[in-house]
């Protein structure tokens, strides 16, 4: 069994309450910072930790919270940025639904550390439900002294707050989210200036993922070291994946960074193998913006070698042959599954999530729908696959933020590594019948 | 000279005699006053969305154009600035939906599981098309982008409940309950945010 941190205590009866919580060490982390640590000490920990953001982009969490600028008389803000839309993740939804106080927890040390004396954790409308279960568990903090005025008498105030969201992929991207938060469209800002120096109504703010803030309490509790001691390299700890598509037991594992994808895939102890014994045929390994790899290269490296559940070791080999870490969100499809109509979902997922700022993002997202939508139908030519290839070329790069990028890469991806499907598509148009009929599925 | 194309407005333009009195009920206006004391004190703006929410809530499950406005003058802000975000959101609706809002699921992992499978037996069932209302006004069917319920695909939401790991005759269930429905199906109430 792997190390578990976030989900140790996950199947302790009534963890979601917070006696419970409390039982089994909870709110630990808060006392040793506000009572024993300054924030500056707590910084230097997430930095030895070498905690990277959980959200998708990896950036090292601690280095993060140093660029926070701190003028004199000015708030500081943290954000917790649940908004969690990257298609194939649900891994913030089973942490706040089933150990609310984690979050909330990591929130409170989060907020010292920083200096932050007003957080917010923005949560999208969707997740309606667990907004019912974060408020119980804030006010259960509050009424037992972890939030407040003159927390454990230390004279650190601190209030919490849930704000929801109304279903818009593009809030999750951090300046879109505190547009948001501002009660307005979720465009994204042009950067810099940068969150850190002008986010939340012009002030400071640090924007985290659940599972980063979630991670702080141990990182907190048994000091940086011990958690750079898990995992590999400069992939440092344990991450969520959540896994889905045709596999045995679909649902939430916590790894420890550095175990082989064929394990993850295969073992009892993760996936459990693929769906009714069909072989495997592709992998997107980390959200839906990640390139796409076929089964031999998500298996092993172009050199050969097993690949690892990393950050370093799912992007060996670049867009080539390599892809990303990302969200975590990891999709298994099988043997049967057509790529051409995988595609088109993803690339009407991001026509549909364009907020519409930026040209190359807002035509390409739509044209790039279209074509996938023709070549669906049947009346796809092979011109229409390099215009593909030409289109998702000139949006990368081209935009205000990486939205562009990640509906880019799932096309580039695709044509790279199943070409012959797409111009099997374009050529035979007797298997698009059979295809469109190919749903994998347990329905009755 | 070429026509001139007139685009269909995403509002619904209603007639004066339709027009009824807004307000909100004590309840819900009391906690917009402690939405927007969660935010610093000239910000009320903030509280929009959570305010939109609350108001599909209480007024039938759509946002006509003298809701939108009422929900500006209870922010103090103008009421372009609500249109402008109540149409950029998914889960604001511009037009009346049915008591019933069916959401599925469409994105890549619900798909591998059958999701388009669950989208043509509610089509079929009810004689709508994705997007469509049943013209007794009870059910709506909207697909919808991934919802963070890949692993328990496919799954759809009704109101603030997901229903996950569906079969044709759970689908074929939960019709049969809401077509009994005398309410709305709802995201929030007014236990969902604390009372402090
Ligand atoms: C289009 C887009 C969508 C994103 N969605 C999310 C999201 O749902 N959740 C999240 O935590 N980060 C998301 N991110 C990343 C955030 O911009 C940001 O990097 C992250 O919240 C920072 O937190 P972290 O450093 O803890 O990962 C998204 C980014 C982009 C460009
Ligand atoms: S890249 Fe797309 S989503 Fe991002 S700002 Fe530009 S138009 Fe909006
Ligand atoms: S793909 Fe359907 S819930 Fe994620």
């Amino acid at each position: 069994m792997g190390r578990k941190i976030l989900l140790k205590h996950i199947n302790e009866p009534g963890i979601q309450g917070y006696e419970t919580y409390r039982r089994i060490g909870g709110y630990a982390s808060v006392e040793k910072a506000v009572k024993t640590m300054t924030p500056d000490a707590i910084v230097e920990e997430v930095k030895k930790s070498g905690l990277r953001g959980r959200g998708g982009a990896g950036f090292p969490t601690g280095m993060k919270w140093s660029f926070l600028a701190k003028p004199e008389g000015v708030n500081r803000y943290l954000v917790c940025n649940a908004d969690e839309s990257e298609p194939g993740t649900f891994k913030d939804r089973y942490l706040m639904e089933k150990i609310p106080h984690l979050l909330i927890e990591g929130m409170i040390t989060s907020s010292f550390a920083l200096g932050a004396h007003t957080s917010y954790i923005y949560i999208r409308g969707e997740y309606f439900y667990i907004v019912n279960i974060l408020e119980k568990a804030i006010e259960e903090a509050y009424a037992n002294g972890w939030l407040g005025k003159n927390i454990l008498g230390t004279g650190y105030d601190l209030d919490l707050y849930v704000h929801v969201g109304a279903g818009a992929y593009i809030c999750g991207e951090e300046t879109a989210l505190l547009e948001s938060l501002e009660g307005k469209r979720g465009n994204p800002r042009i950067k810099p200036p940068f969150p850190a120096i002008k986010g939340l109504w012009g002030c400071p703010t640090v924007v985290n993922n659940v599972e980063t803030i979630a991670s702080v309490v141990s990182i907190v509790n048994d000091g940086g070291d011990a958690y750079a001691a898990l995992g590999i390299g400069r992939s440092t700890g344990t991450k969520l994946i959540s896994a889905s598509g045709h596999i045995n037991k679909p649902g939430v594992y916590e790894i420890e960074m550095g175990i082989t994808v064929e394990d993850f895939i295969y073992s009892d102890e993760y996936c459990g193998g693929i769906l009714n014994g069909k072989k495997l045929k592709a992998v997107v390994a980390g959200g839906s913006s990640v390139p796409i790899l076929p089964a031999e290269l998500i298996l092993k490296t172009a050199n050969g070698e097993k690949r690892l559940m990393s950050y370093e070791g799912l992007s060996d080999g670049g867009f080539a042959t390599g892809t990303m870490l990302g969200s975590g969100g990891f999709i298994v499809m099988d043997e049967t599954t057509n790529i051409v109509q995988n595609l088109y979902t993803f690339a009407r997922f991001y026509h549909h999530e364009s907020c519409g700022q930026c040209s190359p993002c807002r035509e390409g997202t739509a044209w790039m729908e279209k074509i996938m939508h023709k070549i669906l139908h049947g009346h796809g030519t092979l011109a229409d696959v390099d215009l593909l290839w030409e289109i998702q070329s000139k949006i990368e790069g081209n935009t205000i933020c990486p939205l562009g990028d990640a509906a880019a890469w799932p096309v580039a991806s695709a044509i790279r590594h199943f070409r012959s499907e797409f111009e099997e598509y374009v050529k035979n148009p007797e298997s698009i019948k059979e295809v469109n009929h190919l749903y994998n599925t347990q329905l009755a | 000279m070429g026509k001139i194309k007139i685009q269909h407005s995403k509002f619904k333009i209603i007639k004066m005699s339709e027009v009824k009195k807004i307000e909100f009920s004590p309840e819900a206006f009391e906690l917009v006053q402690r939405l927007i004391r969660r935010y610093p004190e000239g910000n009320q703006k903030s509280a929009l969305i959570p305010t939109l929410h609350l108001a599909q809530a209480e007024f039938d499950g759509w946002l006509s154009a003298p809701v939108m406005d009422y929900v500006a003058s209870l922010l103090q802000i103008q009421a372009i600035e609500v249109y402008e975000v109540a149409s950029f959101y998914s889960m604001f609706n511009l037009k009346p939906v049915g008591k019933c809002l069916i959401e599925v699921c469409r994105t890549s992992s619900c798909w591998l599981r059958g999701a388009n499978e669950v989208v043509a037996h509610i089509e079929k069932k009810l004689n709508i098309k994705d997007g469509e209302t049943t013209p007794d006004g009870k059910f709506t069917l909207k697909t919808v982008e991934c919802l963070g319920s890949c692993g328990t695909a496919p799954m759809l939401q009704i109101g603030k409940q997901y229903h996950e790991n569906l079969t044709l005759d759970k689908v074929e269930n939960l019709i049969n309950d809401w077509s009994q429905a005398t309410e709305h199906s709802k995201y929030l109430d007014n236990s969902t945010f604390r009372k402090n």
